[in-house]
Parts: structure tokens; C-alpha cells; sequence
């Protein structure tokens, strides 16, 4: 197609001031918008217990997937448990903030040991852990047990270890743990959960 | 998601009506500054819920922090340590944030189709795939919310969680509060409940406690009991009468319109001429030439 000069600036000009017409809004535009997608839709829903203070509020755990077996679930996002008679949905900064405690590079994940005077902690397995931890207990109660008093009276104490329970506890947790505790005799017995 | 089309009001730079036949619950949030701790789990839940994570700052000496809201904190405590009454120290705790104003400036600034969208249930959202990153929205708003990324150039700022408004939840910040002293449900619902705060707050002693939801901007869906409601300056500077800036309604309602008006008189008297007078005509040699 031949176009001459001054047609060529004609084209130019129509394109021109129909482009800034249209800018300039008088080309209608639909009335249309979505709202950003409800993430939870169809994730899995896990209820669980804030592990940081003794008040033990009640969350929901949100994660990726359907448990399918190819797709390993990732936790995405935590909010209260509205059900949960300690918190009924609410979260203080600590607990809203849960996901990146989860994610954080710096969380402990398995037992770690530091030996007497030593510098550095090294993992250990979860069986060396428990064995360690039972054989120590057993050396300090065998040689500390106090079966009976000075008048002669059964008081089946240990006194020379204590043990301190974490605060995310269930009540069978809690009446599990004592059990334990007190049928070895231990006396200094404290738990975080005041509950 | 569900099209949420048939729920909205008003829609940035749109000429066309959206259609306003169905009229959902009007909602709003409640934030009764009296009962606030300035715990801030309104603030970790809102980065939490909408996957914004701010940059570690600096502490200057307030609690205030992040010191200012931004693209990634769409709220922030604003506290202020004021003297009412000499020698009766208030720490008053605001949480700031868009307030989703019933005539939102930010809205009517907006020359991006479609960037800024407002539900018939008052939210005021931002739509950041239309939105061009002029920031007229921030000239427009008499709140100082919306902040531009330096990311993406876009403008963010709260979106009363529309995501979770939509599928029946409350926002993340409500859930959140430890201490009940943010509410949501239906406007009207807050009104009566914050009636029933003013009423305790004047009883103990708190005279001018009242209801912050400004007429200026027609109502806002994010409202606050104050105790000191006479003086909301107290509480870091929020508005006492807040209004759209004189420079929107400059620019929309008389600029914008009479420069159409021009362009339009521009085409139609050049339409005339090229009838009446006709086009220039120039010898064939002259046009070989030049």
C-alpha cells in the first residue's frame, strides 16, 4: 500500500486522538473486580496448642495439600482456635506470629548433646537420647534413694533430681507425667502449664 | 473465588454502573483504644494472614514499631503519652490503618481503571494488578494510609482482609486481639457496641468519651471509641473533621471535565473547518518538492 506523506500524518493523527480519548476516559470499562482468593480453602486443618507460655491457647494449623501421598504437607499459615476454651480464637503477638517460629533456620528439631567441658553440641539420635537419659536417672536413684527416715519411718524420696515439664500438655499428658515422676520417688516436680 | 461484580459500590475511573441492585451487611470494624494493651498481635496476624513480612528497624525510643506504616506493615500502634488532666499521665494506643472511608478519596483521586474497587459493604480495596503507581490515592486520602512499594511501584494498604470478609470470616487482626478491644460484624452492631463502651467509658469518669466515625468522609467502617473524643488530635494526630483534599475534588470536578470539554470543542471546530473551509490544498509540484 502507497501512503503519501500527508497521509501518513493523518493515520498518525487519528491514532493519536483516539488513544487519548480513550485515555482519557471515554472508553467504558466493565465494573468488574475479584477479591484475592480465600487461601484455606481447601487446605488441611490440624488443631494443636501454642507451645510458648503456660496459658496454652488453642491453634489451627493450616497447611498445603490433602495429606496426598505426593504432596508433603507445608504449613502456611496458624490462627486461633476459635473452639479452644483458654483463648476462643485469639492470639497474643507471639502466638499470631507462629509460622516463622515453625520455619525458623534456628528451631531444634532433634535432641542435641554437649558433653562435660566440651564446646560444641552434637546431634544424637532420639534412642541415644532416651538411653542416656534413663541410664543417669537410674545411677543418681540408686545411689541417692532415700527408702526410709531418720526414725526409721518409709518416705521412698529421691531428692537429688528434679524434672521440669513443658507447657503444651494435655490433661492425660499432665496425669501421665506425674505418675512417672512421683512413682520414682521425685519431689522436686514442676511443669511450665499451671493448668 | 466467588466474582464478587454484583457487590460493588464504586470502582476507580469507571464509567459504567456496577450494578447496585443487592444490598449485603454493611460491615465495620471497632477499635476501642481504651481496652488496648499495644500488644500488637493485630499487626503479626495482619503480616501473618496477607504474607507481608516488614524489614527488621531500629528502635528510637517509642514503642511505636515499624515507625510508620508501609507497603508490608498495613497497620502500626500508634502510641502517645498525653496529660488531660496535669499530673494524670494517658498512654493512648491507636491502631492505625486504612479506615475505609463511606466516600473514600482515594478512590475518587484514582485515574487507574478499576485499582481501586469499593464493596457495597464498605470495603475500600486496592486492586494492585491495575493499579499504574501514580500515587494519587495517597494525595487523596485525608487519613495518610496507602504507601507506595518501592518494590513493584504499586500502592498497598489494608484490605479489611475482603479475602476472609468475603467468605464469612472476621479480618485477622480481630481474631487476633487478646483483649477484645477490636470488634467486627455489621455497622450497625459496632454502633450499639460502642454505645454500651461510651456509656461505661462517662461513668468512669471519661466525660467526653465517644464514637469516632467522621461525617466528613461520610462514615468510616473502621471506627473508634475514644475516651477523649472532644480531642481526637490526642490520639497522634487523627483528624478532629477529616476531608478529601480540595486538590481531588480540583482536579475530577473542574479540571478533568472542562479540559474533555476542550479536547471535544478542539475535534468538533476542526471537523467544521475541514467542511466549511475544506483542507489545504497543495500544488502537485510542491508536494514532489518538499
Amino acid at each position: 500500500m502507497q501512503v503519501t506523506r500527508r497521509q501518513f500524518f493523518r493515520i498518525c493523527t487519528a491514532g493519536m486522538g483516539g488513544s487519548s480519548l480513550a485515555m482519557l476516559g471515554f472508553s467504558p470499562t466493565a465494573a468488574l473486580a475479584e477479591v484475592r482468593a480465600f487461601k484455606l480453602a481447601r487446605s488441611t486443618e490440624t488443631r494443636n496448642t501454642c507451645p510458648y507460655c503456660s496459658v496454652g491457647c488453642g491453634v489451627l494449623i493450616y497447611s498445603l495439600g490433602d495429606k496426598a501421598k505426593n504432596a508433603p504437607g507445608e504449613i502456611t499459615h496458624i490462627e486461633g482456635d476459635p473452639d479452644h476454651p483458654v483463648n476462643r480464637g485469639t492470639l497474643c503477638p507471639k502466638g499470631a506470629g507462629l509460622l516463622d517460629f515453625i520455619h525458623s533456620p534456628n528451631r531444634l528439631k532433634y535432641p542435641e548433646y554437649r558433653a562435660p567441658g566440651a564446646k560444641e553440641w552434637q546431634r544424637i539420635s532420639w534412642d541415644e537420647a532416651f538411653t542416656r537419659i534413663a541410664r543417669l536417672m537410674k545411677d543418681d536413684r540408686d545411689k541417692n534413694f532415700i527408702a526410709r527416715n531418720d526414725k526409721g519411718e518409709t518416705v521412698n524420696r529421691w531428692v537429688s533430681t528434679g524434672m521440669l515439664a513443658a507447657s503444651a500438655s494435655s490433661n492425660e499428658t499432665g496425669y501421665l507425667t506425674q505418675k512417672i515422676a512421683r512413682s520414682l520417688g521425685m519431689l522436686a516436680f514442676d511443669n511450665q502449664a499451671r493448668v | 473465588m466467588a466474582l464478587q461484580s454484583l457487590d460493588i459500590k464504586a470502582r476507580s475511573a469507571t464509567t459504567t454502573q456496577p450494578p447496585v441492585v443487592r444490598d449485603p451487611v454493611h460491615v465495620a470494624k471497632l477499635i476501642d483504644i481504651s481496652k488496648c494493651i499495644g500488644c500488637k498481635a493485630c499487626q503479626v496476624a495482619c503480616m501473618e494472614w496477607n504474607d507481608l513480612r516488614d524489614e527488621v528497624g531500629t528502635t528510637t525510643g517509642t514503642y511505636d514499631n515499624p515507625r510508620d506504616l508501609t507497603d508490608q506493615s498495613w497497620t502500626v500502634m500508634r502510641f502517645s503519652e498525653v496529660e488531660v488532666q496535669p499530673g494524670r499521665l494517658e498512654w493512648l494506643i491507636r491502631k492505625d490503618g486504612c479506615m475505609h472511608c463511606e466516600d473514600p478519596g482515594c478512590l475518587k483521586a484514582c485515574p487507574a481503571p478499576g485499582a481501586i474497587v469499593q464493596s457495597v459493604n464498605g470495603i475500600v480495596d486496592f486492586h494492585e494488578e491495575h493499579c499504574i503507581g501514580c500515587g494519587y490515592c495517597i494525595t487523596g486520602c485525608p487519613f495518610n494510609i496507602p504507601r507506595i512499594s518501592k518494590k513493584d511501584g504499586k500502592v498497598y494498604k489494608c484490605t479489611l482482609c475482603s479475602d476472609r470478609v468475603a467468605v464469612g470470616l472476621e479480618p485477622a487482626c480481630i481474631k487476633t486481639c487478646p483483649t477484645g478491644a477490636l470488634v467486627f460484624g455489621s455497622k450497625r452492631d459496632m454502633i450499639a457496641h460502642a454505645e454500651g463502651r461510651i456509656a461505661d467509658l462517662k461513668e468512669r469518669g471519661y466525660a467526653n468519651a465517644g464514637l469516632y466515625n467522621p461525617e466528613g468522609v461520610g462514615g468510616t467502617h473502621v471506627m473508634y471509641v475514644l475516651q477523649h473524643a472532644d480531642q481526637p488530635e490526642l490520639y497522634a494526630g487523627l483528624p478532629k473533621d477529616p476531608h478529601i483534599s480540595p486538590m481531588v475534588s480540583l482536579w475530577k470536578g473542574i479540571t478533568k471535565p472542562l479540559a474533555s470539554f476542550g479536547l471535544g470543542l478542539a475535534v468538533l471546530a476542526g471537523f467544521f473547518h475541514y467542511m466549511t473551509a475544506g483542507p489545504n490544498e497543495v500544488e502537485e509540484d510542491k508536494e514532489h518538492t518538499s
